[in-house]
């Protein structure tokens, strides 16, 4: 049996991103002895991207706004698919969670009357997203590391370590979920008894024992060539949660954000920020013509400018006034971008137009867009206080997720076991609105560790113990690519290269499995991944454990691969077009389809992957029939606007 | 569209020694120093160590020294370097190398921990925080740091004396002082605590003789010494021989001695 170091701890929570450290603080606050794990630096992840804002119903900037009108949106800017309960849990805490960032030492930027100010998004009625120019991840990600380094001041004032009630492992990867065995826990599935990891830094393996787990590691946009995620978006958390047992939400929603770089090579996908567009910015094709105009669906007519002189307008006076269509919700402005250069009116590099340098002075652009002027300036010599960006679309996020229920973050079928942020699926629905990522991250991330820490404490002096042989198990299976020479079944075959694995992946999933899709072509691509599945055993890495890229990026495939089949399967299943899923067959939304999760469940209940038959595939998916939404939550809309979403039963009940 | 095959020389090696290695590889339009390194990675050094998150200039953590100079790699554009020119790609030097560009950047989260958080005005809640645009402004250029290091590893006391580092945070955390002794509600004044003064006694203000090389390798353009290290000198400085201030500071802080500090 491996030497593998072990330690304890009440709860483990995978990620320091938004959610993860929220999670930790909540946590940490409720008593419990808590880790964070996470793959980069602390302070790195991948929030630090995030650039508009957090959107919450504070009504600094317009009176009018109540948690109520914010769920509206969030259901409209989902397509109704949302798990509503989350939504409306969302939409009540949001402005909580960002005023008690303030008492973190968050300076966020200020109305003239000195409260926190709120800008317009695309979906949100009102100006609601609370930011700091257009670096507000950072703000975020900053003041929750500085709060996690407050409360270790605390515990080392009190024990003379700062770790001893809340520790960082930075740099190490989680490769595993562990259970107790059925014997142990008399129920069939198993709870949560820790985690396995390897130090990047070291490739030492070890294992925190744990009787719950919070899952935080974010989407799964490296799977897909252009995206604007950070290597560290290989949906670790969707397949650890699988690989554990747990079921994974509408893995088909993926959100392509309309406004990512595409010129030059190197920066293709890169994200530019929605706030340009909610700051007064317009899409233009290469006739010069304000095209979204032409493309605002039957859902949003009312709501939407029909003239660019009313749109215009809207800045001014809201009230009287239709907002411009540039701020519809993403799925719709990505999808008319693509379309638009599918039309041959494209900018050079196979874009659309971007521009704010007619619409704004140079210095205002400069203030409230610093980070767009710089990136522009620096990575494509562009000067946008002068010139047009050009943007299209980029794949951003993942609303499908880890089934969670939504008043505690619980994942199905796995006890101890927890997801936040965006690895959890259900919040968005099949679309979610910019803005409402952040406030996702602290509203969610705050509940997984309330109820993560409340579970772990009545399960003291009783925790499940760790199974020795699934710690052996992993410790093989993350060894397994230093000796893919030998070959898995007594061949001889060259190793495959992991760098090349990962480029086919990326490639097929952005062709076959991107923005519109298509029947056949998802056919071929779970063909593919089936190929892809096959060489990655055979996937080798030269050298040694100490923070070698290759062994890494070889142990995160199979993630990629888990996440990338849920996707493909659950597309082809469904046959409509929502939010983040458009069918080139089915372009229609079909309300039949309304009530209807897809549930993706690894085919081998017992976590295994090499039996997995490569044609079938690794993963089963099944409907189920979603919860009604509660009547007092239905009667926020009117009557005509729910016909249009929901089926004639659902209407009558 | 032009590409070209550049040459390269990335030190690698670990903390045993190591030297710098020669590479040839394509470059293509519009490309990074970090795209490059992805390329050896991809294609000829797959085990090549090397720190990266967001590939924009907003996570600041692929950080090295590039023909000598401290500089984020994916905002280092090869069209600034001359083609037939060598790129030599080094790690961190001020700080212990783990392997190739990776080194141990524990020094800053030890600093870090050092500075005393923010401190929560009492009779506050949240939600009744105000605070104007004007008021913020200056802490807020502070927190647009990135956390890439570069002052860290460029600032001239801890660079290659070794034995400052015990007692100097370094430019990254005597701003991270400047920015809560100017945020408008920090209340630790009321514990007893005087940022400005710790700076000086605590985290090493003295050592810094502004020469501004922080400032330079910045690459959010923050002015770290103009705006933070001078202004937190003057007021280190007005605390430590005004006697009236002295004097002040003193009264003020006697009846909060007892007080818990506030917050949770």
């Amino acid at each position: 049996m491996a030497a593998v170091e072990r330690q304890q701890w009440d709860v483990v929570v995978v990620g320091a991103g938004g959610a993860g450290l929220r999670a930790a603080i909540e946590a940490r606050e409720r008593g419990a002895r808590t880790a964070v794990i996470c793959k980069s630096l602390f302070g790195k992840a991948h929030t630090v991207m995030a650039e508009g804002g957090i959107a919450a119903a504070m009504a600094n900037a317009n009176e009018h706004d109540t948690w109520q009108v914010h769920f509206r949106d969030t259901l409209r800017g989902g397509k109704f698919l949302n798990q509503w309960r989350m939504a409306e849990l969302h939409a009540q805490e949001a402005p909580d969670r960002v005023w008690e960032l303030e008492t973190w030492g968050a300076l966020f930027d200020r109305t003239k009357d000195g409260r926190i100010s709120q800008r317009n998004f695309g979906g949100h009625e009102y100006p609601r997203l609370a930011h700091v120019g257009d670096r507000t991840g950072l703000e975020l990600i900053r003041t929750l590391q500085q709060k996690t380094v407050a409360l270790q001041q605390e515990d080392f004032r009190e024990t003379g370590d700062y770790e001893s009630r809340l520790k960082v492992f930075q740099e190490c990867t989680v490769t595993r979920i562990l259970k107790d065995t059925a014997s142990d826990s008399g129920s069939a599935a198993g709870r949560v008894s820790g985690v396995f990891a390897y130090d990047r830094e070291t490739g030492r393996f070890f294992v925190l024992e744990a009787p719950a787990v919070v899952l935080a590691t974010g989407g799964i946009g490296k799977s897909f060539k252009v995206t604007s995620n950070s290597w560290e978006y290989t949906g670790d958390g969707h397949a650890l949660a699988l690989l554990a047992g747990a079921p994974l939400l509408n893995m088909e929603f993926v959100q392509f954000h309309p406004t990512g770089m595409v010129w030059p090579p190197s920066v293709k996908g890169i994200l530019v920020t929605e706030s340009v567009r909610g700051d007064g910015g317009v899409l233009r094709n290469s006739e010069g013509k304000r095209f979204m105009f032409d493309y605002v669906p039957d859902v949003f007519k009312e709501k939407y400018a029909e003239s660019e002189e009313e749109a215009d307008r809207w800045y001014e006076d809201p009230d009287r006034n239709r907002r411009p269509p540039e701020l519809l919700p993403r799925d719709e402005v990505a999808r008319a971008i693509n379309a638009e250069v599918k039309a041959g009116r494209g900018s050079p590099h196979g874009g659309v137009f971007l521009d704010v340098s007619t619409r704004m002075p140079a210095e205002v652009i400069r203030r409230r867009l610093p980070s767009m002027y710089h990136q522009f300036k620096e990575l494509a010599d562009v000067d946008i206080t002068a010139e047009a960006m050009e943007v299209g679309p980029t794949c951003h996020y993942v609303m499908g997720g880890v089934a969670v229920d939504s008043d505690t973050a619980a994942a199905r079928g796995v006890p101890g076991l927890y997801a936040a942020g965006e690895v959890a699926g259900g919040m968005h629905g099949s679309n979610r609105l910019g803005g409402n990522s952040l406030s996702d991250l602290l509203v969610f991330g705050r509940r997984a560790g309330w109820h993560a820490a409340e579970y772990a404490r009545a399960l003291a002096g009783r925790r499940p113990p760790v199974d020795d042989v699934q710690v052996d198990a992993a410790a093989a299976e993350a060894l397994r690519p230093f000796s893919a020479e030998a070959g898995g079944d007594g061949e001889t075959v060259s190793p495959e290269n992991p760098y090349t694995l990962h480029q086919e992946l990326q490639q097929a999933m952005n062709d076959l499995v991107g923005i519109i899709r298509r029947e056949g072509e998802m056919e071929q691509a779970l063909h593919k991944l089936a190929e892809l599945r096959a060489r990655a055993r055979r996937a080798g890495v030269e050298g040694h454990r100490q923070f070698n890229p290759g062994w890494h990026l070889a142990l995160d495939l199979r993630n990629m691969l888990l996440v990338s089949e849920c996707v493909a399967r659950a597309a082809l299943e469904r046959t409509e077009s929502r939010g983040g899923h458009t069918r080139e067959d089915h372009p229609a939304m079909d309300r039949a389809w309304r009530n209807v999760n897809l549930l993706c469940t690894l085919a081998d209940p017992a976590g295994g992957l090499a039996a997995a038959d490569p044609a079938r595939g690794q993963i089963r998916l099944a409907r189920e029939t979603t919860e009604p939404i509660r009547p007092d939550l239905l009667a926020l809309f009117e009557k005509e606007e729910l016909v249009k979403y929901l089926a004639e039963e659902e209407l009558y009940e | 569209m032009s590409s070209y095959e550049a040459r390269f020389q990335v030190w690698r090696g670990d903390e045993q020694g190591g030297g710098l290695e020669d590479f040839t590889v394509e470059v293509n339009d519009g490309e990074v120093v970090l795209d490059i390194v992805h390329r050896l990675q991809a294609t000829q050094a797959p085990d090549l160590a090397v720190r990266w998150n967001c590939k924009a200039g907003k996570c600041g953590s692929c950080s090295a020294e590039i023909n000598g100079r401290p500089r984020l790699m994916c905002m280092t554009r090869m069209s600034v370097f001359d083609r037939a020119e060598t790129v030599t790609i080094t790690p961190l030097r001020a700080f212990p190398v783990i392997r190739d560009l990776v080194t141990d950047v524990g020094f800053n989260y030890e600093k870090a921990r050092e500075v005393p958080a923010f401190v929560p005005p009492s009779g506050l809640g949240p939600g009744e925080y105000r605070m104007f645009q004007e008021d913020v402004d200056r802490a807020q250029e502070f927190r647009k740091c990135i956390e890439c290091f570069l002052c860290q590893n460029t600032c001239h006391v801890v660079r290659d004396h070794e034995e400052n580092k015990q007692a100097f945070a370094g430019p990254r955390y005597l701003m991270r002082v400047a920015e809560l002794d100017m945020h408008p509600l920090d209340a630790a004044a009321e514990t007893g605590l005087e940022r400005s003064r710790t700076a000086q006694d605590d985290h090493g203000l003295g050592y810094c003789n502004i020469t501004k090389c922080c400032t330079e390798v910045c690459p959010e353009g923050i002015r770290i010494t103009d705006n933070a290290l001078i202004p937190l000198k003057e007021r280190a400085v007005d605390r430590k021989y005004d006697p009236l201030v002295w004097l002040g500071a003193k009264i003020r802080r006697r009846p909060a001695e007892g007080r818990a500090p506030a917050g949770d």
